[in-house]
């Protein structure tokens, strides 16, 4: 373990990508004192104004919204939208903060339960292998066999808009790489003597699972869930961009990215005008991807044993 | 060989009966009156409880989850997948429509993918861990972290935006005209790059051309950066066998150690990759449709969505997941034919 973490700090990429993580974390814990909230629900972005159209990065609140706000009893707490205003008047820069907490909101929670759905069948397939090891196997081949993004889609069409829902979604049609994972490594540690040793004592079967087996085997399929959580955050923000994920107005990336959408080429002759638009919810998708990326692929590299010793 | 691909083939009516399966309790999710709402094309009709009654009990909709299953497979027999509202049209009628233009976007994507992915894989591996292979690595990483919707509207606006070279959609307007209306133009494969080049019309091949590489390119860069990775640690792991260390102290020449020698074992493993990679692009599709308004089945099938038109949605996935569960059986079966010594289960 102290190997590893050595590792990662002394590999430059890795070491990139944990600042980077770090700064995301960083962001979520004080999104609420560095874009004070103005409705209960904090996710709701807040609107700058009326207009359709984006408006540039230092666009004032119009007078009428303030006094919108302000009838309501709720003081305008900052006056600019620093990064612009998307499609609709949505403060671009709020939208962005809040969002770093729906992203590891969605990525956590979505690769635990999935693990854990994960684990469950590819423990018990190995683990007793025969029948029910074909019969879960065939299951894990039939959830495989609709392109994942697809999948996610049209569970979240049926279920309807909603953080909830995209994360049901992908847990449902994300548990299957987990599953395939842990059951090789059981499969290859199963006849292992200490196994043996305590099937011979008497110790009862789900006990040698969850004490004996998991223990050795689950560290590969910890390593998968932490470079999963980047993309499960870009499938969910894929889902809002579509139209089916997030409800309208909720700090998600992907929904700032689709209120891009149709801005993106610009007014005829202001070629890229309203750019900010994409810009920074871009810019945010992509840093926080690639920094779970880049920690991932290092630590794949370190537990590769083949290649120890090379980096 | 042949008992592995006959089991194979064997297993193939089990796997459509599960996905089938799978897919009908996703819709099942719906009330029946929603499920009513996607076979009828008319929907005054949903506003008289009688008539709507009777429907659900002609189409089956309420019966128990058994019963109800093998109505539903029947109806698909019958190429019966329901009225899809988006495009005004029954659902088969649609897919058939959109189907060629989809399938020549893949197509066209999936060359380039498996040329450069390999060759730049070879070359990142032969150059292990200097400036080179660095910098064809971070570039993989970083291909790999640009979501596809991201990186899709960025082609659009660098080159339709500003440059105004890679315009969206499948045709200009006037190319349209001249495609679909009137008889000049036949459609031989409905793949419009090769219909144009039969009728001999190189303009407008040349703008199917135009409108084709921007989705081409965001649909195909990150199995690029994947099938460089898959190809890297491929032949790494082959050029450090014995019989590698072998040729080269009998003195063979390094570019055929590596092209002959090593390049040929390492790309068995890149094979299933790659066809797997292209399953994968399937689901690409929906994304980089939509981002550049292509009218084929992705677009649709995103439009369908947003508009809760379940039953469009329904035959999207039925089609997709039926066209990976094939393409998956050839894979798995030229896999067995490359490499004799599979060991299959």
């Amino acid at each position: 373990m102290y190997r590893i973490i050595k590792k990662l700090l002394g590999n430059s990429a890795s070491l990139i990508g944990l600042l980077l993580l770090l700064v995301f974390i960083l962001i979520a814990i004080i999104a609420p004192y560095i874009a004070p909230p103005l409705f209960p629900d904090p996710y709701q972005i807040p609107r700058m104004s009326w207009d359709i159209e984006p408006q540039p990065p230092g666009f004032s609140i119009t007078d009428d919204m303030r006094f919108i706000y302000e009838s309501l009893g709720k003081p305008v707490t900052r006056e600019q939208a620093i990064f612009g205003t998307a499609q609709g008047g949505y403060d671009i820069f709020y939208g962005l903060i809040w969002g770093t907490r729906t992203a590891f909101r969605v990525g956590i929670i979505t690769v635990v339960f999935s693990m854990f759905i994960g684990i469950i069948v590819g423990s018990i397939a190995a683990y007793f292998g025969g029948w029910i090891d074909e019969v879960l196997m065939r299951l894990t081949d039939i959830f495989l066999s609709i392109p994942f993004l697809v999948a996610a889609m049209v569970l979240t069409t049926i279920l309807g808009r909603g953080l909830d829902k995209v994360i049901i979604a992908l847990v449902a049609f994300g548990w299957m790489g987990y599953a395939r994972v842990i059951r090789g490594s059981i499969l290859s540690t199963k006849e292992e003597a200490y196994v043996m040793a305590a099937k011979a004592l008497g110790v009862k079967d789900f006990r040698i699972i969850a004490f004996h087996l998991l223990p050795n085997t689950i560290f590969p399929v910890l390593v998968q869930a932490s470079m999963n959580i980047g993309s499960m955050v870009v499938t969910a923000a894929a889902l809002s961009f579509l139209g089916v994920g997030a409800p309208l107005g909720y700090a998600d990336w992907g929904q700032m990215v689709s209120f891009a959408r149709n801005w993106i080429i610009g007014a005829p002759g202001k070629a890229g005008e309203y750019w900010y638009a994409v810009f920074f919810p871009g810019i945010f998708i992509i840093l926080f991807v690639l920094s779970w990326n880049l920690v991932g692929d290092t630590l794949r590299d370190i537990l590769d044993p083949r290649l120890r010793g090379e980096l | 060989m042949l008992s592995y691909i006959i089991r194979r083939l064997l297993i193939l009516p089990l796997i459509l009966f599960g996905v089938t399966f799978l897919i009908f309790a996703l819709f099942s999710l719906l009330s029946p009156m929603e499920r009513l709402a996607t076979y009828i094309n008319n929907p005054s009709v949903l506003k008289n409880p009688q008539a709507a009654q009777r429907l659900i009990e002609k189409y089956h909709l309420d019966d128990p989850f058994p019963a109800g299953y093998i109505y539903w497979v029947q109806s698909l027999m019958r190429l019966d997948f329901g009225w899809s509202p988006t495009a005004n049209q029954p659902v088969w009628e649609a897919i058939k429509q959109r189907f060629p233009a989809t399938m020549e976007l893949v197509f066209y994507s999936i060359i380039p993918v498996i040329l450069v992915g390999i060759w730049l894989g070879v070359i990142s591996s032969v150059h292990h861990n200097d400036l080179l292979d660095q910098t064809i690595r971070v570039t993989a990483i970083i291909g790999w972290s640009l979501p596809t919707f991201i990186f899709g509207l960025l082609v659009l606006f660098i080159f339709y935006g500003i440059l105004g070279w890679l315009p969206p959609g499948r045709l200009s307007t006037w190319a349209q005209y001249i495609v679909y209306t009137g008889d000049s133009f036949k459609h031989y494969t409905h793949f419009i790059t090769i219909d144009a080049l039969l009728n001999g019309r190189l303009d407008i091949f040349w703008d199917a051309i135009k409108h084709l590489i921007g989705p081409i390119i965001t649909l195909s860069y990150i199995s690029w950066a994947y099938l460089l990775r898959i190809t890297r640690s491929s032949m790494l792991d082959t050029l450090r066998k014995d019989y590698i260390r072998t040729a080269r102290a009998k003195g063979v020449e390094e570019k055929k150690v590596i092209h002959q020698h090593a390049q040929k074992n390492a790309l068995i493993p890149v094979v299933t990759v790659a066809g797997m990679m292209i399953i994968q692009m399937l689901g690409g599709v929906v994304i980089t449709e939509t981002v550049f308004t292509y009218p084929g089945l992705g677009y649709w099938a995103a439009s369908s969505a947003q508009q809760l038109d379940y039953g469009s949605v329904i035959g999207f996935a039925l089609l997709f997941a039926f066209m990976m569960v094939i393409g998956n059986l050839v894979v798995d079966i030229s896999y067995a034919l490359i490499d004799p010594r599979v060991k299959l289960e």
